[in-house]
């Protein structure tokens, strides 16, 4: 669970370096994946293969995007703003670009199924 | 003979592969695995200068003290050569 | 994880990978912000040149096609053939090639369970996995309960998996720190003398080459 300090008394541990802290029981459950979250996995090993970003540089926005974020977001929503964050420093597209991209996404339907495009 | 090493006792705020909880940590060098591209340069974008990575064996006592679980057991982690303190320089 | 919200079980027709898997499709739940992301930065890569439709269908086929089961036809093939179970400790990674696996640029390291050594594998700092041989991890490897605990208590952390390790047995847990991955060889069963290399293949869990596990008696 998120632990609240003051910052001025914070030892410098980041809170996804969690070797060794207390936790409960492993949850079991499982599931797989959807056809969204497949292709966020696909579109992360491109990029990497394409040279626009690493494996680390994912890591570190996920490590940026702070304990809140891994608390309260799935796995591959998690994986898509990291993508996504890498891809504006890289300069792959524009945030303009990209809000304007999303606002017509949204405007196809309500559902992924007539969002989803064909790529 | 086992290389003896410490972990170096740094807090750098950005993205680093050393857990904290191996930070000051005395082990001995498993194996050398090669040199890889430093990761602390390739998560900001950077060309990145190729470290040396050594995989390292802890024993549970040398991680978690009294409080280990088994003392005998052991942790493996790869760390970069940049990460550790050489124990036995002076050995040879 | 209470924020997965995948509760649709229907596979609908369009929901096929290109090798004929079904999707777990969530394509009648509304749309969410995650998705419209996935979707305009998709569309942007492809119309940048970036990426092609036909790359993102052959990455996500070629992942389908990798799971627990080539990992389990490696450890079948070391348990009936001593050299090559010497070439996989020595090289996991051009063992695995070897037997015709696509495993990319995995560095793989295979660690050998014996009558006094338990391996377990864990990523205490996200949750780097073999999975360019075994595919994708399960659910519960990228917790913060699995991450945090193993390194510290791994005894504690496999009897909840339903392995009580005796004392004599050493436990040796591998924190993929860096840029290695790891496979457990798990120890051949007992009373396992006369199988084939493809009635070993099958005996072979995912968890068994985690550490978390071990393979099925026959």
């Amino acid at each position: 669970m998120p632990r609240l300090m003051y910052m001025s008394d914070w030892d410098g541990r980041r809170w996804h370096d969690m070797g060794g802290q207390d936790a409960g029981p492993v949850p079991m459950d499982g599931h797989d994946f959807a056809l969204w979250e497949k292709r966020i996995d696909a579109l992360m090993v491109l990029c990497g293969q394409k040279g626009l970003f690493t494996v680390d540089g994912l890591r570190r926005a996920l490590e940026d995007m702070g304990e809140e974020a891994f608390e309260t977001m799935s796995y591959y929503e998690r994986w898509i703003a990291a993508v996504n964050q890498n891809l504006i420093e890289a300069g792959a597209y524009s945030l303009e670009e990209l809000a304007g991209r999303m606002d017509e996404v949204a405007q196809r339907g309500p559902t992924y199924g007539e969002a989803q495009g064909d790529g | 003979m086992a290389e003896r090493v410490r972990v170096r006792t740094l807090t750098p705020p950005g993205h680093v592969r050393a857990p904290w909880y191996l930070r000051g940590k005395v082990g001995v060098i498993e194996r050398p695995l090669g040199a890889f591209a430093n990761p602390e340069q390739l998560a900001y974008g950077l060309p990145a200068e190729e470290k040396p990575l050594y995989r390292v064996r802890f024993t549970m006592a040398d991680v978690w003290g009294e409080g280990a679980e088994a003392p005998n057991d052991t942790l493996d982690a790869e760390l970069y050569g940049h990460w550790l303190e050489r124990l036995d320089a002076h050995a040879a | 994880m209470p924020h997965d919200h995948h509760d649709h079980d229907h596979v609908h027709p369009e929901g096929l990978s290109p090798s004929g898997h079904p999707y777990r499709t969530d394509n009648d739940a509304p749309l969410s912000y995650w998705q419209r992301m996935e979707i305009a930065v998709r569309e942007l890569l492809v119309e940048k040149g970036h990426v092609t439709p036909a790359e993102i269908a052959a990455q996500i086929d070629a992942m389908d096609a990798r799971s627990p089961a080539n990992g389990a036809a490696v450890v079948a093939r070391a348990w009936t053939d001593p050299a090559f179970k010497a070439r996989l400790l020595e090289n996991a990674s051009e063992a695995s090639r070897e037997m015709g696996f696509d495993i990319g640029p995995l560095h793989l390291i295979a660690v050998e369970n014996t009558q006094d050594t338990h391996n377990l594998i864990v990523c205490t700092l996200c949750s780097c996995y073999p999975r360019n041989l075994l595919g994708l991890p399960p659910d519960w490897y990228k917790t913060r309960a699995y991450r945090s605990r193993a390194v510290r208590e791994p005894r504690a952390v496999l009897r909840e998996f339903g392995l009580d390790l005796p004392d004599h047995v050493t436990v040796r847990v591998h924190d993929s720190t860096a840029d290695m991955r790891y496979i457990v060889l798990p120890a051949r069963a007992r009373g396992t003398d006369g199988m084939t290399e493809a009635e070993l293949t099958a005996l072979v869990t995912r968890d068994s080459m985690i550490g978390t596990g071990v393979p099925r008696q026959p």
